[in-house]
């Protein structure tokens, strides 16, 4: 299972991380050669097997529920304080639209 | 310097309830310990010093007021991927290298509500995505046993704390491994819970459906002391067990016949299976001698040992690298420079911003995964590779329960290698994800495993896990306090 650069690039975009061309080699071959291991499930035969997708639902805790009150929150203060970048009660960030 | 440091949880909190000595005395005494030999172990990436010694004070108080619980007035050092209010909590990552949370962890409330005392917080490989705490953004972690080898991971931080005494106890986090497996590597008893047993809220998420925190001790006697601590429902968890609390020290006895487990057979005799998966190609003969004689011992205590096959195990590791990744893609994706942590900003794009934020802020097996994650989530593959795995999941579900009916726990190794040198894995991922072949299948099951020492290796230490059913954590402990009872390894203690 070799993925082409392309390939490696465009999971890159979708993933939002930047990479060197050093790092665009690398993980060409890594991620090819990870992608090989997965091949072992192929030999898996999984016709009508439902999927798991939660290790809670196997102990009996999927989804606990509970009723829907207000409650008081974190203030703007805590909750701006790691911001690297804020206007008044705000997160500022670059422009998204062209003006 | 006294040896208050080497102390076990109960054995400090029997001297101190006795008012011998005070938590301020035990405290100082691990601070001492940490200035020794941190510069060699590094397990610490911040150090609690002035903190430590005010909660301290308070647990002195509390319990001049008869108010001690087995916690109170002792050195715990926790995981710095478990938010901390006000001190940084990193996750061993350039990204959060300044953030501090806002709000504990519940389970950091919870120990701080039994009076322990935090004298820092443990290194890790980013993100806990690793096996041998070299991935840390900010340095390696050294295994006491020996220097030049790596702890495990990816707590590696928690574990190496606990060998080198530098802490009475530990807390880290277990995604496929990551408690136990270095819990093994350093010669201390790690324990995973099941799934849902103790809170995440708080715990900076990797992996949601595989994450669990749990504790790393000296023995098996303060696991249990830990675990009564850090257990029961939380509501700002939703896959939080709604379990009545169980008092897991209670649990601890030194006959194997009497596990509740036991009850109902026809025999009334604890049955371990051994299976055969687990003794891989390419375990080191050392590892598999000590943990033969460790089955040996288990059958002296008089469990019958029987063998037993789970054949999905050759495809746990391609499955376990399937899911978490694709969990990591989706929960690492908060990471974009806006609400928190490292922040490219010299560009006006955003897009651009975002990117070269994700580039600079994460570590290559971060980056890794993330694209790994994204792959497999992206249209075209997400049958192929992540909706078979989460069928392949099933099918090693059903394994273990399958194996349970016939029965009440397995033992295997904890990790097929003993402590290996640093560098000796960095190079090829897939030979790191190798390591972890005997612990992750148990958290895609969402099982409970314990991994207790049985011996060393050319000098190096080997754990040996014990596996059981959902919410089998009393069975668990009371088989390997006997194991514990019966031999010495938990004693040792490397030179440093």
């Amino acid at each position: 299972m070799a993925l082409d650069r392309q390939e490696v690039q465009h999971m890159a975009t979708l993933a939002r991380i930047g990479l060197t061309e050093q790092e665009l080699e690398s993980f060409q071959d890594q991620l090819s050669h990870i992608l090989e291991q997965f091949q072992i499930l192929a030999e898996v035969d999984t016709s009508g097997v439902s999927p798991t997708g939660h290790a809670a639902g196997a102990s009996g805790g999927a989804g606990v529920m509970r009723d829907d009150i207000p409650q008081d929150s974190s203030s703007f203060e805590d909750v701006l304080s790691n911001a690297p970048w804020q206007e008044g009660e705000f997160f500022r960030v670059k422009a998204v639209l062209e003006e | 310097m006294s040896d208050l440091h080497r102390l076990t949880i109960h054995e400090a909190h029997r001297r101190l309830a006795a008012g011998e000595i005070s938590s301020v005395e035990l405290t100082q005494d691990c601070l001492e310990r940490i200035h020794q030999v941190e510069d060699r172990v590094q397990s610490f990436l911040t150090i609690t010093e002035e903190q430590a010694l005010e909660q301290a004070r308070q647990a002195d108080q509390r319990i001049a007021d008869g108010q001690a619980g087995p916690l109170t007035g002792v050195p715990v050092q926790i995981k710095d991927v478990i938010s901390t209010r006000g001190i940084n909590t990193t996750c061993g990552s350039r990204m959060l290298q300044d953030y501090v949370p806002v709000y504990n962890a519940t389970v950091v409330d919870n120990l701080y509500r039994q009076g322990a005392v935090m004298v820092g917080k443990g290194n890790m490989d980013e993100f806990a995505m690793g096996s041998s705490t070299e991935n840390s953004a900010f340095h390696a972690t050294h295994n006491p046993w020996d220097l030049q080898r790596v702890p495990g991971g990816s707590s590696g931080g928690g574990a190496a704390c606990v060998a080198a005494q530098e802490a009475t106890y530990a807390l880290g986090s277990d995604t496929g491994g990551s408690v136990r497996q270095p819990a093994s590597l350093c010669g201390v008893v790690g324990m995973k819970p099941t799934y849902g047993l103790v809170s995440r809220y708080g715990l900076v998420a990797f992996a949601s459906s595989l994450d669990q925190i749990g504790p790393i001790t000296r023995d098996v006697t303060d696991c249990a002391h830990v675990l009564n601590a850090i257990t029961g429902h939380d509501p700002k968890d939703s896959t939080s067990l709604p379990q009545a609390p169980k008092d897991y020290l209670a649990a601890l006895n030194d006959s194997l016949s009497s596990s509740p487990l036991a009850k109902g057979r026809s025999k009334g005799v604890l049955r371990i299976g051994v299976p055969e998966e687990y003794f891989v190609d390419g375990m080191e003969p050392g590892v598999r001698d000590a943990v033969e004689t460790g089955i040996k011992a288990l059958e002296d205590l008089g469990a019958t040992i029987e063998p037993v096959s789970l054949p999905t195990t050759k495809y746990a590791l391609a499955c376990y690298y399937i899911i978490a990744p694709s969990e990591c893609s989706a929960n690492l994706s908060r990471y974009d420079g806006v609400k928190y942590g490292y922040s490219f900003q010299d560009t006006s794009d955003m897009v651009e911003a975002m990117e070269k934020t994700r580039q600079f802020g994460f570590g290559p097996e971060v980056k890794r995964r993330i694209m790994l994650g994204t792959y497999a989530l992206s249209s075209g593959y997400y049958d192929a590779y992540y909706l078979k795995a989460q069928q392949v999941r099933t099918l090693i579900r059903q394994d273990f329960a399958r194996v349970f009916q016939q029965v009440d726990a397995l033992v295997t190794p904890t990790s097929p290698v003993a402590a290996f040198p640093l560098g000796a894995k960095t190079g090829d991922p897939v030979q790191m994800y190798l390591i972890d072949v005997c612990t992750l299948p148990v958290n895609i099951a969402g099982l409970p495993s314990i991994s207790v020492p049985c011996g060393f290796a050319q000098g190096l230490p080997v754990g040996m896990q014990l596996i059981g059913p959902h919410l089998s954590e009393e069975s668990l402990l009371r088989v390997a306090h006997a194991y514990e009872q019966a031999t010495e390894w938990h004693k040792a203690v490397p030179v440093l």
